[in-house]
């Protein structure tokens, strides 16, 4: 039977995959890919709560509302991305050092 | 061959799909590659919600994903490198004490998903959910709807207001 661990099982690696992604690329595209895992492998344990452990839909209700606050955020993050490519031409994130005294 | 087998290879599939794809994600050194493979972990996280019950999030997960926030992310890609730059090498950094640390985190959230006893519900019968959530929505949940509704439009604005060129 698949139970509740399965899914905890496979969020735990979403969760860091994403984060070995935020940690080890210089792209910052590639940062805001890992980032979405890490909203996709809390999703996944919300629902997956929500079914075993609840029994109740108010954990799909909290994804819906971090899948809305991951689309603003791809949003404004792609923004400063691409104006800080207009700035440094260039979108790794070692170049992002301005505000270093 | 019974239900049973058929839905747990179908579900080892799925797990398999997202969790291949998302190491790709985070381990290949092609840019596009990268965003692709993000195509696949959406999608298997989407048949994951859809094996939990949850068919409302499977959909919203398909369009809110795979059709905004993956091509938002491919409009990055392209927008940040020249057209004719065609090998998007993804550079990567300190791979080995980032991979450590990782390891820890993972085996750590392993040892207490799998130790904890979490609380059981009895089995759910999969029902469709769109009209509870609907209703949920407008009841339990209508301030962080409104809330979320006012980030959005601040977000709409604030990127249009962030890529704007200045106006001489």
């Amino acid at each position: 039977m698949i139970g509740l661990q399965h899914y905890l099982v496979i969020s735990a690696a979403l969760f860091s995959l994403g984060v070995m992604g935020v940690l080890t690329r210089k792209n910052a595209v590639n940062v805001l890919m890992g980032v979405e895992l890490i909203l996709n492998s809390a999703n996944l344990n919300l629902v997956a709560f929500s079914k075993y452990s609840a029994g109740n839909l108010s954990g799909q209700v909290f994804a819906i509302f971090i899948i809305v606050i991951a689309a603003a955020e791809a949003a404004v993050a792609l923004a400063i991305v691409l104006s800080m490519y207009r700035i440094v031409k260039s979108v790794n994130l070692d170049r992002a050092d301005t505000l270093k005294g | 061959m019974d239900k049973h087998l058929i839905s747990q290879i179908i579900f080892y599939f799925f797990a398999a799909l997202t969790v291949a794809s998302a190491a790709a994600v985070v381990f290949s050194g092609n840019l596009i590659r990268s965003a692709f493979a993000l195509l696949f972990t959406f999608f298997g996280v989407a048949a994951l919600y859809a094996f939990l019950g949850a068919d409302f999030l499977a959909a919203t997960q398909m369009v809110i994903y795979v059709g905004g926030i993956l091509v938002l992310l491919l409009f990055g890609v392209m927008l940040t490198h020249k057209l004719y730059d065609l090998n998007l090498k993804a550079e990567t950094f300190q791979v080995f004490p980032a991979l450590v640390a990782v390891l820890a985190v993972f085996a750590t959230l392993i040892t207490f998903f799998l130790r904890t006893r979490w609380r059981a519900a009895g089995p759910q019968p999969d029902a469709p959910t769109t009209e509870a959530i609907g209703e949920l929505l407008m009841k339990d949940y209508i301030l962080p709807f409104e809330v979320a509704s006012i980030l959005l439009l601040l977000a709409l604005i604030g990127a249009a207001m962030i890529v704007r060129r200045k106006s001489e």
